[in-house]
């Protein structure tokens, strides 16, 4: 199902051997995958898999013990959240991590922060260079409004907002960053069917618009096999398959691990 | 009703300057979950570096212009201020990120006490004054009114002023600044935040240098009224109950919570002074506290507490 006209290119993000420990728990084990430019790669497993502690290794959350990850060929190793913002690498969360009290605009203008260059002291009085930057930023904010169809919304306290709508903020505030990869960790999680089908559309749209670069963490099967283009599976920690939809869906180990077998 | 009027402005005013203490607590907290227990701290330290650098900056300049002395002692104060919550974070608070809010205020009473050495070991422990030049005289308003008007300390009047338009430049700045917008989104969420690139580090220095200012300007005006010694820093333990009241993450809190503190206190002392053999004015602010701790202990505008179980 992937969009007419969109070439997916070289690799983007790739990660080697990742192993992440908590004390005595191993939480991944000897991981590898790698993720294609204009790709939308799953990630899937069942619940307890270790799929977000890998979304928090790549996001800089969690600081695996072995392995690495590279970027464009760039490996980034003990990097905070923050770092590996500024290279480009934006996320949603599972559970809403919108600032509560401030509206659509501005939890999405927050999205932009990296991109702000005047400072402090001309924000303060409001100096010319920076009341410029803030009405294109609030240009493009507009327009990722526009994109996510909550222009009704601009104004209102995210807090007081619809569950799926909220998922809507929370992907816009990401968009706001003009990432090269996005992480979506269980974009529908929690969503009916019409929003789950609403949010498969704005992936799609956006990897098909921007040409961004998606990793999401999905446990329900269905949605991530008709959005896809690759698929790695996740059980126990460890990966047991890795291919296209199709593949993966004939593969053994990951049929036994959603459906269980009889020894 | 004239008497009364009197009373509730007094109160007002008074209010008014609680509400600048409580109003650091609540910067501090909101930004980084730290109870600040170094505010009281902060106020003497930054009323001490004001007023022996506006002695000693014009002496040193050749200057001869108490305006002039005043001015350049706050801007040095405002940027010593600066410089001591860089070595806060630095130094304290970058090293404990993700520990108990037990520790954290630990340490703040750590920097509390080497503050209140620090600013005595620098700028000496004797008295001193800040004089603003304002007017000392009582002024009669509403004098066709009520008969024989009602008084207000013209002083008073100008520190209430200039604790509203510090809290009016605040307002501004966190509602339509960027910088205001990303310190509102750590106050919100601080995992968010830093996975949109906002660095924490620095939105902390900022934070605790608004604390620190406005402790200065605090600080400068009890010190006018006062004289800057060391019961200055004492005035934070006056700052508790407004918390109390308005909830320890509400800015509006701080300050309505601080102006009913004011009042209150005023007029219990006025009017059920007499009966319980006055001296209300010391205890009122606390039991006022109790009893919100025990009806809403969020305060009045803080966020309700929910447990999920």
């Amino acid at each position: 199902m992937s969009a007419p006209g969109r070439k997916i290119g070289g690799v983007v993000l790739d990660v080697q051997n990742i192993s992440l420990r908590f004390g005595g728990v191993k939480a991944l084990t000897d991981i590898s995958f790698n993720v294609r430019e204009h790709e939308i790669r799953a990630i899937i497993g069942p619940n307890g898999a270790g799929k977000s502690s890998m979304l928090n290794c790549i996001n800089g959350v969690y600081q695996p013990q072995e392995g690495s990850i590279a970027l464009r060929g760039q490996t980034f190793k003990h990097m905070n959240s923050r770092q590996v913002a500024e290279m480009g690498v934006a996320r949603t969360f599972q559970n809403l991590a919108l600032f509560k009290g401030m509206s659509v605009v501005d939890n999405i203008m927050t999205g932009r922060n990296l991109k702000m260059k005047s400072n402090i002291f001309q924000q303060a009085i409001r100096w010319g260079a920076a009341q410029r930057e803030e009405d294109q930023h609030r240009a493009f904010v507009e327009h990722i409004i526009d994109f996510l169809e909550i222009q009704p919304y601009r104004k209102t306290a995210v807090g007081k907002m619809p569950y799926g709508l909220q998922k809507r903020v929370d992907l816009g505030r990401a968009l706001a960053m003009e990432p090269q990869v996005l992480l979506l960790d269980e974009p529908m999680a929690g969503m009916n069917v019409e929003e789950k089908q609403d949010m498969s559309r704005f992936i799609l749209d956006v990897n098909d618009e921007f040409g961004t670069t998606i990793v999401l963490i999905e446990h329900d099967m269905g949605v991530v096999m008709d959005i896809s283009d690759r698929v790695v599976v996740l059980d126990y920690g460890k990966k047991i398959g890795d291919g296209t939809p199709h593949e993966v869906r004939n593969n053994a180990d990951v049929i036994s691990a959603y459906l269980g077998t009889s020894h | 009703m004239g008497a009364f009027l009197e009373t509730l402005i007094g109160g007002l005013m008074t209010g008014m300057l609680y509400s600048l203490v409580a109003l650091g607590f609540v910067l501090i907290y909101k930004a980084s979950g730290v109870f600040n227990f170094a505010q009281g701290a902060m106020v003497l330290f930054a009323a001490l570096a004001m007023a022996r650098l506006s002695a000693w900056i014009p002496r040193g300049l050749g200057i001869d212009s108490k305006l002039a002395g005043n001015l350049l002692g706050f801007f040095g104060a405002a940027l010593l201020m600066i410089a001591v919550a860089w070595l806060i974070e630095r130094l304290c608070l970058s090293k404990l990120v993700n520990q108990e809010g037990i520790t954290l205020l630990m340490a703040t009473l750590g920097v509390s006490y080497f503050l209140d050495g620090a600013g005595q070991m620098v700028f000496g422990s004797d008295i001193y004054k800040i004089d603003l030049g304002m007017p000392k005289d009582p002024i009669f308003l509403f004098e066709k009114v009520f008969q024989g008007g009602i008084l207000v300390n013209e002083e008073d009047l100008y520190a209430a002023l200039i604790a509203a338009a510090l809290v009016a430049v605040l307002a501004l700045f966190f509602q339509k600044t960027s910088t205001g917008r990303a310190l509102r989104a750590v106050a919100d969420d601080h995992q968010a935040a830093q996975s949109i690139g906002i660095p924490l580090n620095r939105i902390w220095v900022i934070v605790w240098s608004v604390a620190g200012i406005v402790a200065l300007v605090a600080g400068m005006i009890w010190g006018s009224k006062l004289g800057v010694q060391f019961s200055l820093s004492l005035i934070a333990l006056k700052a508790l109950p407004v918390v109390i009241l308005g909830g320890l993450t509400s800015v509006p809190g701080a300050i309505i919570g601080g102006l009913l503190i004011g009042v209150g206190e005023k007029l219990s002392e006025i009017y059920i002074g007499p009966k319980l053999g006055g001296g209300i004015e010391i205890w009122f602010a606390y039991v006022m506290a109790l009893v919100f701790l025990l009806v809403r202990p969020q305060g009045l505008f803080g966020e309700k507490i929910i447990d999920r179980v």
